[in-house]
């Protein structure tokens, strides 16, 4: 052998086991998805599953992640079909060809720090909507907390974003320009007015452990005013920055993101206040916890409706929200936000099934997330949520002209 | 070429091999011609063809033959270029016996030496004064590739019939001879479908004669069979037939291979051939310069080569300089002889037996590129020294290290007596020189960078060794070190590496007067009395009136069509020969259309868009006077000046030592019997009965099921050659990056192949390992009632550079085309089976497994005339005089 | 339909360069690939890739026909496209040359050939499968009158040139990826170690002196062909005609229409098949198209998150 020989790229082995997969089932990519159902335990077949591991984990969406998602998802839509052996198809089988199966998009490149993101970025916005109104109505606990998560939340949500860039050190690039076209420039500008509000607004919650006197203890005086001032700032901005994030995907060709646009904003909203509240729910006693239950109801009604609209009302790229790891994650989202309002509503009078509620609530928004986050990364990933819809649309227009 | 209007591409894979040339194709096929391919595999070229007939590999005679039968029977050729340019209203002699009334063997063969006594092929009333004869001697000196530059010897007048009905007109044996080669038997032998064979016969005679040319292009996927050179001929005699020679959008094209492969036949890297196509002198027939010049020139005769003392003469004086004189016969005697058969392929047996010691190796790499890789390489790890001067280090340097013959312990590498020493060369962009490409066009390329650090041209290596050889031997007593020391050995130098400089040594090349040393304006100067050095007769112009020819670059939107101010072809920057066949017998074009080089009365000359290749003040209405020989003897309505006829020859009475005319034979390794004869391969077939050459099985001998695939090899866009210039480049072996075999879906369903999978194949030499790729792109092909499936192999892997792989050449024995020692390394049989070969011994072991199975002897080869087959003697003059 | 560009009135008549504030600019340039005439040399690829530096893209036979390239990637900035296929209609007499026929007659077939390409027929045959083509089509970055890519970009690393073409500036992209996912064609791409996006720049430092795109340069058939963008609409537009004329029915050209999605692709082609086959999709769109109705969405969306929270603390006294 030669030493000097590169050694066989993973991508091919990918390619490889995926035809050995399809083998004798004649799973050619390309061809009429009727032959692609491949039997209910085998490994991923799925078309344009470049992503695929060897193992059998199913990450992309096809005929394997179908059935994985059939059976256990007790919805049964007026659309789908029972197929032999309890397999499920989501959608009538539609003809469509590509290019070797191989995805038209690029997937995003964002791995789960986005997700993350996405998660952190509302909580501090939830929260500060919380802290202020605690603010306002005079509840220090609730407001400490809501501070204190708003900028746990605007931190964390700092180093994910800039840990995701392919070159962190030029974070600050994203301020060279202010770019209206470009959600992310808008989100960058809405983080930089939010940030220091919010740090601002939770610093002033040490102000009282500061000695009183010297410097210091101007700070500890000047402190509560400018808190307040930075706290209602922050809330202020808090909106923007729990539903930019939606205009941050859907911008974007990706087709499950991109189609969701009109409702990805009110899921998004949703999200955050459960979140928020969900927080509030678990640092603050039940007592106190009043408006952070009612937010929750609020924020998981929004999120709720916001969903249930996703996953039906966009046709053929609504699949990816309901089949495989993206389907499952948003079914725990779901499960999770009922326990959560459940508890919060039940269990006002217990500390502890307030908290676990809270939590409940959180884990909720995190699956939901990260949910519509893979559901995405799917739907890129797959040359039908591609082609096909782009084909109805070429189809109703040709149609239009025709009438 | 985009003149045509039909375009045959058959036995060439021109859009990946040739891609920058296809471009004419495209351009022809934007002015609306019809482009056909003809090809066992659907390729690059078929993709972008009109129509594409997938042919049983070893098989296009049958075809071709079967285009002849449909113009003849239809009567469809151009009768009046046909009357008055070709041979077919000759007579040929009585003696002669057609292979189709013998089972598939001519007149004249000699069962001793597997050749033929050409004396019955004649023309009549030529049989004993021809000059031909025995041929053996020619086989083994790849004789053939003599007339490159001009056809074999005819003697005085000829008999002719105008009329074409003598039945031994040429004309008439044509027509009896492929009688039998009807669309149903093309159908049968090659597996094409009649329908499709009968669009592309039609189309081809459509597009022909008077108002339209069609254009033939073959390769490599032609030449490198047993029958090669004869494949061509029966394109030739399409193209004649249908008066698609000398005319532009006509012609049969062949595509030279490396980059300068053409100019590396014109002054050959070749064992059998001097410069400009003069043969090498042999032992026993030439023993003085006369006899040599004589043998050359065939006094007496017509045509153009009756100058041949003078450029015999110019090109010693070239070499020895001063020290060449008339007196002296111009150091004739330093020149080497030959004894025989020196072939590459011969060698490397010679090297086994140890008969060699030592051997360089130049800008080849045979490990890889010849066939059968492994006496390659065994005959090289026996060798005392191997220089290899290479860009990379390439296989046939590292063979005795990393080759396959290690792992299975052939080779030991500690053991291994061949020293090797590796030189760096520099590559084509780090030197000054010319290309000489498949027009015959000389382009000058100055050089784009230095050759990195120890890297250096091939003309600085043999100036500096043949200098420092001088000196070492300066002063010796010897005889035969004047070779050596009278040589004029004189170039200037520049630069800190003492680098000669090309363009003296391209003057040299063009010829100059050696007591003026004013370069000559072209061949028509080149003296016999030694006032004259030519290195190269055809190649003199290049340097008319001491400007490099070759460099010119007038970009042709500045010039017409032609565009003869770029760059300089050979002979005398004509681009397209034979050129007179493009105006009709009185001179005038054939028409408007086809117009490109006529006679104009008024000027009293030639003219038109090319150099004419002709007299330039000959007029058509010239006869020769009896008994004239030479150019004299050439009347003004014979355009192929180079033939000693003046005609195009649709029979060859000589110079083709398998037959006056194309006769189909299936290739050596077929598991197909032959259709058309009794007689299974072509008889004369140069076969090498060394123990490590094997030859599989064919019917009608036992055992054919053994090896029961046909495979194929050629190559690919992504890659060059042995690949060594293309699998050490990222970029492009990127691009192709393992070795795999193509396989239709049927084969690998019956064989149980995977797509990406692996598979070997298994020949009585090697075993080698490959990638699947199923493709529709090779189908099975119904042949004789039978279903034969191909199998289709790149032949560019080895073991070093960046991707490597086995190579398909191991799987070849060596079998040669007699005319001019290639070998059959296009078509071959084989067994496929899934998975990986083995490794170390077993791998050998698997082979005599084989090869006991299909009683395969070692130096065994399959009976040269099939056993069965009559021979027709024609007795009378079986050993005539002739060349030997 | 609300367009967020559409400051010039009509489609036809927007030049990207001069929207993007150059003043005087130059025709504005593209390519113009036809597919009809490329015979899959590469030789586009290699030239991009000395050209340009491009890094190698990895040594995987993919057995994608001959494609070893697999797709637009940061390391390759042409992608060459092979597709085997049976003719889609035509005189079918081979019989083994219906592939369709095989699956629909709905025998089981058993797929081992070229992923993508339909099970073939299983008898050899003396008709042998030459109806059958091979389609070739060199891709690259469509250089989009209104460009997904740019549209989004943060940092401004992605700029409209003078040419009216889009290239990322090296030194300015952060590697936030989010052109990536706004490329409607899939184009552009992070490199993985370098952690920037590439794409082709239309040879932006050949261009702006005069010379030809190195890809275009060494295409031997003319298969890509660069100039000034309306100049190859009508040669485009000829070319069709002319294949139409000679029995070529399905020849179309796509991404020519100033109308569509993207308003046009500075990098057009002329497919022998729908766009799909060759990896392109059928109607593409520019994500931003859509953005003012988000950002309305999410204005409706913010208001409820923050009508919520009102709600939440006015709702109650608890
Ligand atoms: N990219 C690239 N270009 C090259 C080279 C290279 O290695 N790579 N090599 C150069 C050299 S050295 C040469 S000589 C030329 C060769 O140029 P070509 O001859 O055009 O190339 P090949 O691929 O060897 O073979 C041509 C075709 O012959 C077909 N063939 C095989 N057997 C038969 C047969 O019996 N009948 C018919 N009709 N066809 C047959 C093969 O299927 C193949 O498609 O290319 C030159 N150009
Ligand atoms: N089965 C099968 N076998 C074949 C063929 C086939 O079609 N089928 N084709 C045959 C044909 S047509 C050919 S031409 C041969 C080719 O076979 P080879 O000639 O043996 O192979 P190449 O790889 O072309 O070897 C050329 C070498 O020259 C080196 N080189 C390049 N430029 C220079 C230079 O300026 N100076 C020096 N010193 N070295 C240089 C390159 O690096 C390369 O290693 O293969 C033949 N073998
Ligand atoms: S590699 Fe060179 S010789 Fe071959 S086609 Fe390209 S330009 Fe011509
Ligand atoms: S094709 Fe994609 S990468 Fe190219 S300009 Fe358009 S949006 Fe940008
Ligand atoms: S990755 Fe670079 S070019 Fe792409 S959007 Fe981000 S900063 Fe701009
Ligand atoms: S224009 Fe330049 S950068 Fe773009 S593909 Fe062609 S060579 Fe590459
Ligand atoms: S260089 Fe031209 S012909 Fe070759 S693959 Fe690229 S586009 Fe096709
Ligand atoms: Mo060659």
């Amino acid at each position: 052998m030669n030493p000097r020989r590169l050694p066989v790229g993973e991508r091919f082995r990918r390619f490889r086991d995926r035809l050995g997969a399809a083998g004798t089932t004649g799973a050619p990519s390309g061809a009429a998805p009727g032959a692609a159902s491949a039997p209910g335990d085998g490994p991923p077949t799925a078309p344009g599953a470049t992503g695929g591991s060897v193992g059998g984990a199913p990450t992309a969406p096809g005929a394997d992640a179908r059935t994985a998602s059939g059976g256990r998802d007790g919805e049964g839509r007026g659309r789908r079909r029972r197929g032999r052996g309890g397999e499920e198809l989501a959608v009538p089988p539609a003809e469509f060809r590509s290019y070797y199966g191989r995805p038209i998009l690029k997937p995003p490149v964002w791995t789960w720090e986005i997700a993350a993101y996405l998660f952190t970025g509302g909580l501090a916005a939830g929260s500060s909507l919380l802290a202020a109104g605690a603010q306002l109505t005079g509840r220090p606990a609730l407001r400490r907390a809501g501070r204190l998560t708003a900028l746990a939340g605007v931190t964390a949500s700092g180093v994910l974003l800039v840990m995701d860039l392919g070159r962190p050190e030029r974070f600050h690039h994203m301020l060279r320009v202010a770019k209206p076209t470009s959600p992310m420039s808008v989100g960058t500008w809405i983080l930089t007015a939010y940030g220091p509000a919010a740090g601002l607004a939770a610093v002033a919650e040490v102000a009282p452990l500061l000695p009183e006197r010297g410097p210091l203890g101007l700070a500890r005086r000047m402190l509560p005013p400018l808190g307040r001032a930075a706290g209602l700032a922050a809330a202020g901005i808090a909106p923007a920055l729990g539903t930019y994030t939606a205009v941050l995907l859907s911008d974007t060709a990706v087709p499950s993101w991109h189609g969701a646009y009109p409702d990805l904003p009110l899921v998004f909203a949703g999200s955050a206040l459960a979140s928020g509240a969900g927080m509030g729910l678990i640092a603050v006693p039940p007592t106190q916890a009043g408006p952070a239950r009612r937010l929750a109801v609020a924020g998981a009604g929004l999120e709720l409706v916001g969903a249930h609209r996703v996953q039906t009302r966009l046709g053929l790229v609504a699949e990816p929200y309901r089949i495989g790891r993206a389907g499952r994650l948003l079914r725990a989202g779901r499960a999770l936000t009922v326990v959560g309002v459940a508890g919060a509503l039940l269990g006002a009078r217990s500390r502890v099934v307030s908290a676990f509620s809270g939590a409940a609530l959180l884990a909720a928004s995190v699956a939901t997330r990260f949910g519509i986050f893979h559901a995405g990364v799917a739907s890129a990933r797959d040359p039908r949520y591609t082609v096909l819809p782009q084909r109805e649309r070429l189809q109703r227009r040709a149609d239009e002209q025709d009438r | 070429m985009a003149n045509a209007d039909v375009i045959v591409i058959q036995g060439s894979n021109m859009a990946e091999a040739h891609p920058v040339g296809f471009q004419w194709v495209m351009e022809a096929k934007r002015r609306g011609a019809k482009v056909f391919h003809v090809d066992p595999r659907f390729t690059r070229t078929s993709a972008l063809a009109d129509e594409y007939l997938p042919i049983r590999a070893g098989t296009d005679i049958a075809l071709l033959g079967g285009v002849v039968n449909y113009i003849l029977s239809n009567e469809l050729d151009f009768r009046e270029y046909v009357l008055a340019y070709t041979n077919a209203a000759t007579i040929v002699s009585d003696d002669f016996v057609d292979a189709e009334d013998a089972d598939g063997i001519f007149s004249g063969f000699d069962p001793e030496t597997g050749s033929y006594v050409q004396t019955s092929w004649q023309y009549a009333g030529q049989e004993a004064s021809s000059g031909s004869g025995h041929t053996a001697a020619e086989r083994e000196t790849a004789a053939g590739l003599r007339h490159e530059s001009h056809g074999a010897p005819v003697a005085g007048a000829v008999e002719r019939d105008e009329t074409l009905q003598h039945p031994r007109c040429v004309y008439q044996i044509l027509k009896r001879h492929f009688a039998r080669y009807t669309p149903e038997m093309v159908e049968r032998v090659c597996g094409v479908s009649r329908e499709k064979f009968l669009e592309l016969a039609r189309a081809w005679a459509e597009n022909s004669g008077r108002e339209r040319t069609g254009c033939l292009i073959y390769s490599v996927g032609w030449t490198q069979h047993s029958v090669g050179v004869q494949y061509i001929r029966t394109g030739a005699i399409i193209q004649l037939l249908l008066g698609n020679v000398g005319r532009p959008g006509g012609g049969v094209l062949a595509l030279r291979g490396h980059a300068s492969i053409q100019g590396s036949t014109d002054i050959p890297t070749l064992f059998n051939l001097l410069p400009g196509y003069l043969p090498m002198p042999q032992h026993d027939a030439h023993p003085t310069f006369d006899a040599w010049v004589e043998s050359i020139r065939h006094p007496g005769q017509k045509g153009f080569w009756g100058n041949a003392r003078a450029f015999a003469a110019s090109l010693l004086k070239a070499y020895w300089g001063d020290a060449a004189t008339p007196d002296n016969d111009f150091c004739y005697g330093y020149l080497p002889r030959l004894t025989g058969d020196h072939g590459t392929y011969q060698q490397v047996l010679d090297m086994i037996d140890g008969k060699i010691k030592g051997y360089f190796l130049l800008g080849q790499n045979p490990a890889v590129g010849s066939a059968h890789g492994r006496a390659q390489r065994l005959g090289m790890a026996n060798l005392d020294w191997l220089v290899v001067r290479d860009l990379f280090m390439i296989e046939s340097a590292t063979f005795w290290q990393n080759g396959p013959e290690v792992a299975t312990g052939e080779i030991v590498p500690q053991e291994c007596r061949t020293e090797v020493f590796f030189l760096p060369a520099a590559s084509h962009v780090e030197k000054d020189g010319t290309f000489t490409q498949t027009q015959r066009l000389l382009q000058w390329r100055e050089k784009a960078v230095d050759p990195p650090g120890d890297a250096r041209s091939e003309l600085w290596f043999f100036y500096h060794l043949g200098r420092k050889l001088r000196e070492k031997l300066a002063g010796s007593p010897l005889p035969r070190d004047r070779a050596l020391l009278d040589l004029a050995w004189d170039y200037p130098t520049h630069g800190p590496h003492a680098e000669p400089d090309a363009e003296a040594v391209l003057r040299e090349i063009n010829g100059y007067d050696t007591t003026t040393g004013r370069p000559l304006a072209g061949f028509a100067e080149a003296r016999d009395d030694g006032s004259t050095a030519v290195g190269c007769w055809i190649y003199s112009g290049v340097y008319a009136d001491g400007v490099n020819q070759a460099a010119r670059r007038r970009p042709g939107h500045e010039q017409d069509w032609v565009a003869a101010e770029w760059g300089w072809a050979w002979p005398a920057n004509r681009r397209t020969l034979y050129n007179r066949a493009s105006a009709d017998p009185q001179g005038r074009p054939w028409s408007e259309r086809k117009r490109y080089v006529w006679w104009d009365a008024e000027a009293g000359r030639w003219t038109g868009h090319d150099v004419p290749d002709f007299e330039v003040t000959k007029p058509p209405s010239y006869r020769p006077p009896a008994g004239a020989t030479g150019p004299a003897a050439i009347a003004g309505d014979d355009p192929f000046v180079m033939q000693a006829d003046g005609k195009g020859w649709l029979y060859a009475p000589s110079g083709v030592l398998d037959g006056p005319l194309p006769t189909h034979y299936e290739p050596v390794e077929s598991p197909v019997r032959n259709p058309l004869y009794g007689q299974q391969a072509n008889p004369t077939r140069k076969m090498y009965a060394h123990p490590i050459n094997a030859t599989n099985p064919s019917p009608p001998q036992e055992h054919s099921q053994v090896f029961p695939y046909v495979f194929t090899v050629s190559r690919l866009t992504e890659h060059h050659t042995a690949g060594g210039m293309s699998r050490t480049v990222a970029p492009l072996a990127e691009l192709q990056p393992e070795m795999f075999v193509e396989v239709s879906p049927e084969l690998a369903l019956l064989v149980g192949l995977n797509h990406l999978g692996w598979a070997h194949l298994i020949s009585s030499r090697a075993v080698i390992e490959a990638r699947v790729l199923v493709t529709d792109r090779v189908a099975p092909l119904l042949v004789e009632g039978r279903v034969i499936h191909q199998l289709w192999l790149p032949y560019h892997f080895g073991f070093e550079g960046l991707v490597t792989g086995d190579s398909a050449n191991d799987l070849f024995g060596i079998t040669l085309d007699p005319n001019v020692l290639i070998q059959e390394s296009k078509i071959g049989t084989c067994d496929v089976r899934p998975g990986r070969r083995p490794t170390g011994p077993a791998l050998r072991e698997l082979v005599s497994d084989y090869r006991v199975r299909a009683g395969v002897v070692s130096g065994g080869n399959p009976p040269a005339v099939t056993p069965g087959v009559p021979i027709e003697s024609t007795g009378s003059t079986g050993d005539g005089e002739g060349n030997r | 339909m609300v367009d967020p560009e559409s400051r010039s009135g009509s489609p036809v008549a927007f030049d990207p360069a001069t929207a993007a504030g150059w003043v005087d600019a130059p025709p504005r340039m593209g390519f113009f690939t036809d597919t009809s005439v490329c015979i899959g040399c590469k030789a586009c690829e290699v030239a991009c890739k000395e050209w340009n530096g491009v890094p190698s893209s990895g040594l995987d036979l993919l057995g994608m026909s001959y494609d070893n390239t697999g797709a637009l990637t940061a390391n390759s900035w042409r992608h060459v496209a092979f597709v085997e296929q049976p003719r889609p209609s035509g005189d079918d007499d081979s019989p083994g040359g219906g592939s369709a026929v095989a699956s629909s007659s709905g025998a089981p077939v058993e797929f081992l050939g070229m992923p993508g390409a339909a099970p073939p027929g299983r008898t050899g045959s003396a008709h042998g499968r030459s109806d059958f083509r091979w389609l070739m089509m060199s891709d690259v970055c469509k250089h989009c009158t209104r460009a997904g890519c740019l549209d989004v970009c943060p940092t401004g690393a992605l700029f409209r040139t003078e040419f009216g073409t889009v290239v990322v500036q090296e030194d300015i992209c952060n590697g936030c990826g989010y052109c990536v996912s706004a490329c409607p064609y899939g184009v552009i791409d992070r490199r993985a170690g370098d952690g920037r996006a590439w794409k082709c720049t239309l040879c932006y430092d050949r261009i702006g002196v005069g010379m030809t795109p190195a890809c275009a340069q060494a295409c031997p058939t003319e298969s890509i062909q660069y100039g000034p963008l309306d100049e190859l609409r009508d040669r485009a537009a000829a070319r069709v005609a002319t294949l139409h004329e000679r029995g070529v029915p399905e020849a179309r050209l796509y991404g020519h229409d100033p109308s569509d999605g993207v308003g046009g692709d500075g990098a057009f082609f002329l497919l022998l098949d729908e766009p799909e086959v060759y990896g392109l999709p059928p109607d593409p769109q520019v994500p931003t198209r859509d953005l003012p109705r988000m950002w309305r969405r999410a204005g409706v969306a913010a208001l409820a998150m923050a009508a919520g929270a009102v709600v939440a603390f006015l709702g109650g006294r608890r």
